[in-house]
């Protein structure tokens, strides 16, 4: 039972893991595709869709892995988030065949490419959104009985999981204009300095209000967050949070794109270490543990070694790819 | 129990979104190879008629590559939206051979995708091949575990049944993995994707040569593709006619319905080439038989007896007109590509294989004849299952998820607007690349579009280039 238990926690953590991976690489192609509207047509958007032409691909596989993982080690949460948000979901993915198509075939018709840097906006903003609101949807609670989602396929929808949705795009708006930042040249690079610092305020807004409002969802959130002494150990989240907001600022303001970045990273692993103190163990709240979730131990172990093993080496070459493809893109591209 | 309604729409739109995804990885698996091929035959010959196809078709396997990724991202979702019970009971095991299609092979495939694409002048040649041999170990890679995970659905093995009637993994994955049907279906699908994307590679080559494109590279694909119809089609063949014994043996239900057998004969069933299958009536409408034929193939013995449709419930029958005719559709294109492969034989033997107008004319006819074969198989052995998902085991009407018929509707019209809309495009622009022919010193992606002058793209410099621009970190 206890090896069990250690499997349930030590999958957790790796979902977790592959969730945060595919918000730190795909949030930033996702802000680009947001931002496309702003950037002027030519020069500034081709640099700033060369910066993710040839990572995207490798980006959104980790939410492959992040679906995919779930379906895998805890199938029982797959078999009921997925049903009770059964449209967000749908529109998510809609939204990335409209991203991912639209970034090959502007290159492939010059007549049209206004239509298909519309259609990527469209299809990141579509899916940022939905991946808020799913993240919404599962915090505020899902109606489950019989191992099934019992709610009906609107429930989703509440003013909490807009608020997380708009923070979500938001925040994917800020990565996405650090990453301009770090990667372009000339006046796309002012661009996203500029739209940095406007998205971190609102980020740091949407934020705050997501974080007074999650404690009352349920009053084990609550107590997780105002009880003494947990209180001593959950402290250092928000504190942590102010002090990357901070240096956020600070490296916008000193034009230190890289240090940006890294902050607004911060901020993301920090309201996503947030959620999961207010959530754990459940993986399904306000019902499910992750412990009832759980695929048979067999199935966890025998993938615990595969990810081991592939995992670091996964990081390894994608490490590389991001090394062969440094510096900034220039304004020709190598799309 | 679910609505049947919205049933019959949450299967129509797995089909949908599969068959449309399928295409995509059937055409990039051989593609993949291809490539890997021309660039090795270029690092090692020095001819640059391999360099300038290697390019050539690279841009064509970019676009399909991101169809491919993009449709098969709802794929690992659609188990869950849709077929929530399935994943709940059949979590424990399909999932961790969906996992481990991610960690080796999604990720090696996109990991090497951007160097591939877009790293020539980057990281030098030696390097440069290395990826594209990941890009197209990792299509085989993830070929292997998802036909793992259909084929143990096709015959289920190696596992046992939990308290809440869940699938659980038995001792051994290896059981699992190497259920009895996955050998003979890997092989058969695998060798399909290059038959495929050959005949698709032929037929381009056959095009250019019938415009008068005489040139070395419209000849070069033509030849190679035509190797792969010759040496490979018979090859699929005999892998369809082993697939086909396997399949009697662990589902002969479906082999009932592939054949159109309703009644059993006890000394020896006729091969059924046409008719009109009617599953109301049990019978063949206008059957065309050849005598004891299918007891011939089926039991390499003319008498031998074959248990038909007769001898099972009428609940756990599959659509039998679909098996009949996409099996047959399957099979018809198999044997029209073998024919082809022999017709170049003769071609080259009389030397006129770059100069046959027929023999291109039918190359070209037959340029998407391994899409539509490969989704008539597709079609054969997964309407074949019916009406389980695991066969004999978990029927597919207690597999759906507990959703609003509205909800599987809308998604299901998005589904098809969406799909038609951005992947039929996405076929035009395939197209429209495929009539553009192959010229000389093809140029590399990272200098093709036309708004700025071509030059090596280098931001950082490769091993072999010069520090053009300034490193500006």
């Amino acid at each position: 039972m206890s090896v069990a238990l250690d499997l349930a926690i030590a999958w957790a953590f790796i979902i977790a893991f592959a969730v945060f991976m595919y918000v730190v690489m795909d949030g930033f192609d996702l802000g680009i595709g947001i931002l496309l509207p702003a950037l002027a047509d030519g020069e500034e958007r081709d640099q700033a869709l060369n910066s993710v032409a040839p990572v995207w691909d490798g980006n959104e596989t980790w939410l492959v892995l992040g679906g995919g993982g779930l379906f895998a080690a805890f199938p029982l949460a797959y078999a009921i988030v997925m049903p009770a948000t059964y449209p967000l979901v749908i529109a998510m993915l809609l939204g990335l065949i409209f991203r991912g198509t639209g970034f090959e075939f502007r290159w492939r018709d010059a007549r049209h490419r206004k239509f298909w840097d519309f259609a990527i906006f469209a299809g990141s903003l579509t899916a940022a959104l939905a991946q808020g609101v799913i993240l919404g949807a599962l915090i505020q609670g899902v109606k489950v009985a019989n191992r099934a989602y019992a709610g009906g396929w609107l429930d989703w929808l509440s003013p909490y999981s807009l608020l997380t949705g708009a923070g979500t795009a938001v925040g994917y708006i800020l990565l996405g204009a650090c990453w301009l930042a770090l990667k372009t040249e000339g006046r796309a690079e002012d661009h996203g300095y500029r739209f940095a610092r406007l998205a971190a305020f609102a980020v740091a807004a949407l934020m705050a209000a997501v974080s007074l409002a999650t404690p009352f969802l349920f009053p084990a959130y609550f107590a997780r967050w105002f009880s003494v002494p947990l209180i001593w150990f959950v402290a250092p989240v928000p504190i942590l949070t102010g002090l990357a907001f901070l240096n956020l600022l600070r490296a916008l303001a000193k034009r230190k794109a890289a240090r940006a970045f890294l902050s607004a990273l911060g901020l993301f692993a920090l309201g996503m270490a947030g959620l999961g103190v207010s959530i754990f163990p459940h993986i399904v709240p306000p019902s499910v543990t992750i412990w009832d979730a759980a695929a048979p131990e067999r199935s966890q172990a025998f993938m615990l070694v595969g990810a081991a093993v592939i995992v670091p080496l996964i990081l390894g070459y994608t490490g590389w790819s991001y090394w062969v493809f440094r510096g900034k893109v220039g304004t020709e591209g190598y799309h | 129990m679910v609505d049947p309604t919205a049933l019959l729409l949450a299967r129509a739109q797995f089909a949908f979104t599969v068959s449309f995804h399928f295409v995509f990885p059937s055409f990039t698996i051989g593609l993949a190879s291809y490539l890997a091929v021309l660039e090795g035959l270029w690092l090692l010959k020095r001819e640059d008629k391999y360099l300038d196809l290697y390019r050539y078709w690279l841009r064509i396997f970019a676009v399909v590559f991101a169809m491919g990724v993009v449709s098969g991202v709802v794929m690992s979702y659609q188990f869950g939206t849709n077929w929530a019970v399935f994943s709940d009971k059949a979590g424990g095991v399909i999932g961790p051979l969906m996992a481990y299609e991610v960690l080796t092979a999604f990720f090696l495939e996109a990991g090497f995708l951007g160097v591939m694409l877009f790293g020539m002048n980057k990281v030098g040649k030696g390097l440069h091949f290395a990826a594209t041999c990941l890009v197209a170990t990792g299509t085989a890679i993830s070929a292997f575990w998802i036909l793992a995970a259909n084929s143990w659905m096709q015959t289920p093995a190696g596992y046992e049944i939990g308290p809440q009637g869940q699938f659980l993994p038995g001792p051994s994955w290896l059981d699992i993995i190497f259920n009895p049907s996955f050998p003979y279906r890997f092989v058969h699908t695998v060798i399909a994707a290059y038959l495929t994307t050959a005949l698709a590679v032929g037929g381009v080559g056959a095009w250019h040569l019938l415009k008068r494109r005489d040139t070395p590279q419209a000849r070069t694909m033509f030849s190679m593709a035509m190797w792969m119809a010759a040496l490979v089609a018979p090859i699929q063949i005999l892998a369809g006619d082993q697939h086909g014994l396997n399949t009697l043996e662990h589902q002969p239900t479906k082999i009932m319905a592939m054949e159109g057998h309703f009644q059993s004969h006890p000394k020896g069933a006729p091969l059924i080439l046409f008719g009109w299958p009617d599953q109301d009536a049990q019978t063949v409408r206008y059957a065309v038989e050849l005598p004891k034929a299918s007891s011939l193939i089926l039991k390499h013995d003319p008498d031998a007896p074959l248990a038909g449709l007769d001898s099972v419930a009428r609940e756990d029958q599959p659509p039998v007109a679909i098996v009949f005719w996409s099996f047959r559709i399957m099979v018809g294109l198999g044997f029209a590509i073998f024919a082809l492969g022999l017709w170049s034989l003769v071609a080259r033997l009389r030397k006129r294989l770059f100069d046959w107008r027929a023999l291109h004319w039918l190359a070209l006819a037959l340029g998407p004849a391994g899409f539509v074969a490969v989704i008539a198989g597709w079609v054969t052995t997964e309407v074949g299952r019916q009406p389980w998902t695991v066969y004999g085991l978990l029927r597919t009407a207690e597999s759906a998820s507990p959703l609003a018929t509205p909800a599987v509707a809308t998604s299901l019209a998005a589904f098809a607007v969406v799909y038609f809309a951005v992947f039929g495009i996405g076929l035009w622009y395939v197209l429209r690349l495929m009539a553009d022919p192959p010229h000389p010193q093809e140029r590399d992606l990272t200098a093709q579009e036309g708004r700025a002058p071509i030059r090596t793209a280098g931001i950082v410099p490769g091993p072999a280039q010069g520090a053009q621009r300034g490193t500006a970190q």
